[in-house]
């Protein structure tokens, strides 16, 4: 029942980030936002028993994948007619 | 451009402590979850820690893509020598040529459960290592490439 509990609570926090992945108009809150989306996939796997996939899965999707995305950022200039939106 | 002060203080903080836990990973793959490549990544992402929160010219000065590219090379090389000894050794292409004989990770694996000794496993932690030392060269070559295309001052 607790497991029930706990793997309902990480699926909603995975929605909720992903939601916040799209809602974001600032480009940095939206990397940080897929951050915490890979953290809580590789926790999801982790109380799946798949500890391998966990490790990968929080080294790659929290650590590189994100670390590319502000390099990405760093790269490019803000759009300003995008923030007149 | 660079990074906040607080960015760059916490990053080399944390720096030390995701390289031994990374190491652990790789030292430890044929005992515990992961391996050669989840424990490359850790480590890969230790370094790209640092990349992120310094700028282009301290990591220019720091650290070196050649020296990457060599441990690279070194992983790949380590993993297939480590293979090609099997046949000198008259048994099949990545035969296991170091189990049970004593040496260098060879002791062999006590009967029914326990803790696990590190030094078991014949090429297995070998080929763990190269394999670490691949993925950890190869991932900060790919965000060092990268960095290189950065125009401006980022």
């Amino acid at each position: 029942m607790m497991d029930l509990i706990i793997q309902g609570l990480i699926l909603i926090g995975l929605l909720l980030s992903a939601g916040m992945i799209w809602y974001f108009r600032d480009l940095l809150s939206a990397a940080i936002s897929f951050g915490v989306f890979s953290f809580l996939l590789s926790l999801e796997f982790l109380i799946l028993q798949a500890p391998d996939v966990a490790i990968a899965e929080a080294a790659i999707g929290a650590g590189l994948t994100t670390a590319i995305f502000i390099l990405a950022i760093r790269a490019t200039e803000k759009d300003p007619e995008a923030d007149a939106e | 451009m660079n990074m906040s002060n607080l960015v760059r203080t916490g990053a080399g903080l944390l720096m030390p402590f995701v390289l031994v836990f990374g190491f652990y990973i790789v030292i430890h793959g044929h005992l515990t979850p992961g391996g050669g490549f989840q424990g490359g990544a850790v480590i890969a992402t230790a370094f790209v820690l640092l990349i992120v929160a310094h700028s282009r010219e301290t990591i220019r000065e720091r650290i070196s893509l050649g020296f990457l590219k060599n441990t690279e090379t070194l992983g790949l090389m380590l993993f297939i020598v480590t293979a090609l000894i099997a046949l000198a050794a008259g048994i099949a292409f990545f035969g296991n040529w170091l189990v049970n004989t004593g040496s260098l990770f060879g002791t062999p694996v006590a009967f029914g459960i326990n803790p696990g000794d590190l030094n078991t496993g014949g090429v297995i932690p070998i080929m763990n290592i190269a394999v670490g030392l691949e993925v950890l060269g190869a991932m900060s070559v790919i965000i060092l490439a990268m960095l290189s295309v950065v125009r401006g001052d980022a």
